[in-house]
Formats: structure tokens, C-alpha cells, sequence
């Protein structure tokens, strides 16, 4: 019996690109493309089945193996650290994590610094391995409004192309890590599904190589 | 007709305690708390650091056990010639890495203690296979030899942190980043290739041991294979060779553990189930001369798997009013009981009782009015 292998993707522009990649790997689904308001898609004779989920949960639904493979941002990988297998840099969704701050932010080093992130645990890392302390104040979205109204000193966010940064007045200040999206693993289904899953990982790493050749 | 239906955990107790009693093991009932001082002290054993503590009455200060090996290695003899052999089935409490809330996990293991031979280790790893077959027939025991990893990785000039690194991308299968890895460190490019290899490598025992061989490096490494192919013989001689693989994203605290390690998984249940491996360094730093090697099984995970999908409350209810006799209702119970059912009397039916058949009192016997089957 051919085992499906189910896919969590991160629903967004990300994804899109995920899913074309996985397409041209000869994983395609044509039921995804029609306009419905179903949420799980299957082709069976690819043995997939795809469904979207929220990019910061992808890495849950993998870890709890609800899906068996997924891709997810480095940056939700560092910052739940889930336990699954990171199988390949697919090289897409190219950004970088940064401190950012106002333009005429000066570090004073006599004070706690305080850090506005989506990403606590990064955050800490980060300045824990400086030995600074900050006080960390979590936010779930419009991270660059925190300094513009002085609650926070600086933030802690994902940089793409920093218009978002220069609109606001604001400028990156250090990178903390480069990001890109990863295809990560249940590590039970890797077991279970071994064949199914390292097929489907070495051609999407053929394809990944070709198209940077 | 229902039978009394055990629970997932205690079906597996039951099996898991008769299998290691088979072999000689005997079973130690152990207090709940422990001085906190003891995992203080051996705090990256533990897989969770947050543990529930207390004061008892003269102001000690007590954990609720988040860990069993420990326990029951300092509380083993001092002479490594005579062997600890003993298995538990305890509850541990440790905090959910996601949700930091404290769980009860129930946990069954053995621990042998001693001057470990390769015949106490085959049998540890024997019965861990062992202990998977009774739980599912759909399952993997996992192995990896510590030796193996940390030989490999003596052949580099990389500083603790970096092995540190070097060990967590092995542990997430990640091939692309040890490469890179590698060629950052400016690590030699013959062992560059092994870490490469080893990181990916998975599958059947009989299918990976020739490619472990190629990429053996060192004495140390040598000393790991062969001890591998002569635990995989002797599961052979015992027929429970089957599924069982080598993974070497399989790596425990290098600080504790030094020989052969590994996990069993079980199809449906998506982390592992049991995991274990030797321990002899955690035994020296406890002061002692011995070796050990044991396994712990989470029982907690298969709760959805085994059990029974009861979805009555009771066989009968059995509705009656203020007139009904007591002898009478006491006979028509009984009969139901006879007939293997299970019984409750109820005067009103609110709905809240699930229940396979329900029943009247008429003329001094119960009559069976709906069959929900």
C-alpha cells in the first residue's frame, strides 16, 4: 500500500512558492487550485496531501506529526526549537533576523535595554550571549511602532529588503542570524516512512541545486 | 458483552513487568520524592530542568522525581562484580518544553548496574525490542553508539562549544549544514565526509553497517562497529533482529553517556517511546566503579494507541421507581451481571449515561425497552 505523506504548509507567499517547487517535483495537486473552502487537498496518486496552516504552527503540527513533513522559517525553528528533523535549506524566503532601532538611537550600556520582539527566545540568546540585560517585551505584530513611541529601546524582528525599517525611520543596527525556509520532518515518520519522505526530499533537493546552477 | 477494560497503561505495566521479570530483573518500588540536591548536581541528565520541589519537615529541600535513573543509581552497591538488575514502573514529573506546565508521566525501565559485559548490554537491548513488540507490532527500535560519534569527532581540532554544534546538527539530520559546517571549520576533508555520511545515514541494521565501516576512522570508531555487529548478532540469535535500524541522529549527553544508545518508536505515536543507552560516566560521577546501562518506556504516549474504544458508560441502565421491591431489582441485576453486562440503577434517565441497552422494571422483571448496538 503507498503511504500518503501529509504536508503542512505556511500559508502566504511563502508557501505559494513551496508549493510550486513541490509541483515541479512531480508532487502536484490540482484539487489546491480550485476555489472552495476546503482545508486538506490530497492526490493520492502523488501520495501527498497539503494543508495550510498558520507559518508560525507548521513547525507544531510537524513536531506532534499531525503533518510528517512541512517548511517552516529558520526563524520559527530557532525561536520554538521544535524536535524534528531539518532536512535541506530549500534557499527561498531569504531574509535575515536584526536588531533594528530609531536613527538616532545611541546604546546606552548603563541602562537595561529594552527589546521589542515577536521573538522572545531569540531575542534572550542573542543578548545572553553579550551578558546585556534587557527586558523583553513581547509583541505579536507591528513591531516597529515600540520604538517609534520610546516603550522599547529596540527591536528584535525579520529584515527583508528594510523598506518597512526606512519608512519608519528606523535602520538595522546588527544581524543576529540569516534566514531562509527550511523542509523539516517528524522524526517518527522519517522512521515509518522513510522511503517515501527521502524520495521526496532528494528530488526536491535536485531541483533546489538546479535552479541555483 | 464488555469485559473490565484496562487502560492502555495498565495493559502495558502488566506485559513490560512480566517481560523483565522473565530475565531476572527485580522490580524496586521507589519513595516519590528525592533531595533536590542530586539533580542540582547532574542537572543536563535531566531532559527538562524545571522540577517541582518542597520543603519537607525539617526544611530539606525535596523534588517530586522528574527521574528514576538517578535514584536508583546512587542507591546501588559499590562492588562493580555484583550486578544491579531491577525495573520499575513509576510516575516522574517533568515540564512540557512547549507549554510549561508540569506533567505526570508514567514510565516503566530497567537499569543494570555493573561491570557491564556484552552480554548484560544485549539483553538490555533485547528486551527494549522486546518491550516494543509487546506494545506494537508496527514499530523501530533505533540504534547509535556514542564512541562512534565522539571518535569521529576526536579526529578534528574543534573546541567543545563547536562539538556542541557539531552534535545538535547530526541530531537534527541536518546534511546541508554539516557540510557547511565542516568547510567553515576547515575540518579534513576525509572526516568531513564521514560526519556527512553519518549524519544522513539511516536504515536497516544489515543495509548501513557496511557504510559505517567505510567511514570508520579511528580504534575508537573500530571498537563501536564491532561491538554494534555483535549486539545485532546476538538480537538474531533471540529473533527480534527485525526493524531494527541505525540512526546516529541518536545522540545523548556525551557527558553521560559513552557507549551504545537508542530510541524505539511505535507507528501512530509521533515522538519516541522509549529511549535509553550506557550510562557508565553518570555512575562514576555518582562515585562509583560500575558501568550501567538501562532503558525507560513513556507510557503516557500510548494512551491513544492501546486500550479499549469504549463508547458506553454501562451495558445496562436499568430504571426503576419507588415501588419496585428491593429482592426483585437485586434479582434482575443479578441476572444481567450473569451475563458478563455491567449494571447501573438509575430512577430517572437524564441523558448522561451512555449506555448499550436500557431497561424497565415491569411485573418484577427487567425488560430491555432500546438497544443502542
Amino acid at each position: 500500500m503507498k503511504q500518503m505523506i501529509n504536508v503542512a504548509l505556511p500559508k502566504g507567499r511563502l508557501g505559494e512558492k513551496v508549493l510550486a517547487i513541490f509541483e515541479s517535483c512531480g508532487y502536484d495537486c490540482p484539487a489546491i487550485h480550485e476555489t472552495n473552502r476546503k482545508l486538506i487537498f490530497e492526490n493520492v496518486d502523488a501520495g501527498v496531501r497539503y494543508f495550510w496552516v498558520k507559518p508560525s504552527d507548521v513547525s507544531i503540527y510537524v513536531e506532534r506529526g499531525a503533518a510528517d513533513i512541512g517548511v517552516a522559517g529558520k526563524d520559527i525553528l530557532l525561536e520554538y526549537a521544535p524536535d524534528v528533523y531539518e532536512l535541506y535549506d530549500l534557499g527561498i524566503g531569504k531574509c535575515r533576523m536584526a536588531v533594528a532601532a530609531r536613527r538616532d538611537f545611541y546604546d546606552n550600556t548603563e541602562r537595561t535595554l529594552r527589546v521589542a520582539t515577536k521573538f522572545p527566545n531569540i531575542a534572550k540568546t542573542f543578548y545572553d550571549k553579550k551578558g546585556r540585560d534587557i527586558d523583553i517585551i513581547k509583541l505579536n505584530g507591528s513591531i516597529e511602532i515600540a520604538p517609534i513611541l520610546r516603550m522599547s529601546d529596540v527591536i528584535v524582528d525579520i529584515v527583508e529588503t528594510g523598506t518597512t525599517l526606512k519608512e519608519n525611520n528606523l535602520e538595522p543596527v546588527e544581524t543576529i542570524v540569516p534566514i531562509s525556509a527550511r523542509l523539516i520532518s517528524n522524526k517518527v515518520s522519517y522512521k515509518f516512512k522513510n522511503k517515501e519522505i527521502s524520495r521526496l526530499a532528494q528530488s526536491i533537493r535536485e531541483y533546489c541545486e538546479n535552479r541555483d546552477n | 458483552m464488555s469485559k473490565i477494560s484496562f487502560t492502555g497503561e495498565e495493559m502495558a505495566v502488566m506485559s513490560l513487568s512480566r517481560l523483565y521479570a522473565d530475565c531476572g530483573f527485580r522490580q524496586f518500588k521507589m519513595s516519590k520524592f528525592e533531595e533536590y540536591d542530586l539533580y542540582a548536581k547532574n542537572k543536563d541528565f535531566l531532559l527538562s530542568s524545571d522540577i517541582i520541589t518542597f520543603n519537607d519537615t525539617n526544611g530539606k529541600l525535596m523534588a517530586l522525581k522528574p527521574d528514576v535513573t538517578l535514584s536508583i543509581v546512587k542507591g546501588s552497591g559499590s562492588d562493580p562484580m555484583v550486578f544491579d538488575k531491577v525495573y520499575y514502573s513509576e510516575n516522574v514529573y517533568r515540564a512540557d518544553k512547549g507549554t510549561h506546565q508540569y506533567k505526570e508521566i508514567m514510565q516503566v525501565g530497567l537499569e543494570c548496574i555493573g561491570n557491564i559485559d556484552l552480554y548484560s548490554e544485549s539483553e538490555v537491548i533485547m528486551l527494549a525490542k522486546k518491550s516494543l513488540n509487546a506494545l506494537s507490532e508496527r514499530n523501530i527500535l533505533d540504534i547509535s553508539h556514542m564512541g562512534f560519534v565522539t571518535g569521529l569527532l576526536d579526529e578534528t581540532k574543534l573546541s567543545d562549544k563547536q562539538k556542541k554544534i557539531a552534535v545538535s546538527l547530526i541530531r537534527e539530520k541536518n546534511t546541508p549544514a554539516i557540510s557547511d559546517f565542516c568547510r567553515d571549520n576547515y575540518i579534513d576533508e576525509k572526516v568531513s565526509q564521514a560526519l556527512y555520511v553519518l549524519t544522513g545515514i539511516y536504515g536497516s541494521f544489515m543495509k548501513t553497517v557496511e557504510k559505517i565501516k567505510s567511514i570508520s576512522i579511528n580504534e575508537k570508531t573500530d571498537a563501536a562497529v564491532s561491538e554494534l555487529e555483535s549486539i545485532y548478532g546476538f538480537l538474531q540469535e533471540y529473533g527480534c533482529a527485525d526493524g531494527v535500524n541505525l540512526d546516529f541522529s541518536i545522540v545523548n549527553d556525551s557527558s553521560y553517556y559513552n557507549g551504545i544508545v537508542f530510541q524505539g518508536f511505535i507507528d501512530g505515536v509521533p515522538a519516541s517511546v522509549l529511549t535509553g543507552g550506557r550510562y557508565d560516566k553518570l555512575v562514576h560521577k555518582l562515585g562509583k566503579k560500575s558501568g550501567a546501562i538501562g532503558f525507560a518506556v513513556y507510557l503516557d504516549l500510548l494512551e491513544r494507541l492501546m486500550g479499549s474504544d469504549r463508547m458506553f458508560d454501562v451495558d445496562v441502565l436499568l430504571m426503576y421507581d419507588e415501588n419496585e421491591s428491593l429482592q426483585t431489582l437485586a434479582k434482575a441485576v443479578k441476572s444481567f451481571s450473569e451475563n458478563g453486562k455491567t449494571v447501573r440503577c438509575v430512577r430517572k434517565n437524564d441523558g448522561s449515561i451512555k449506555y448499550r441497552q436500557l431497561a424497565v422494571m415491569k411485573n418484577g422483571e427487567a425488560e430491555v425497552i432500546e438497544t443502542n448496538d
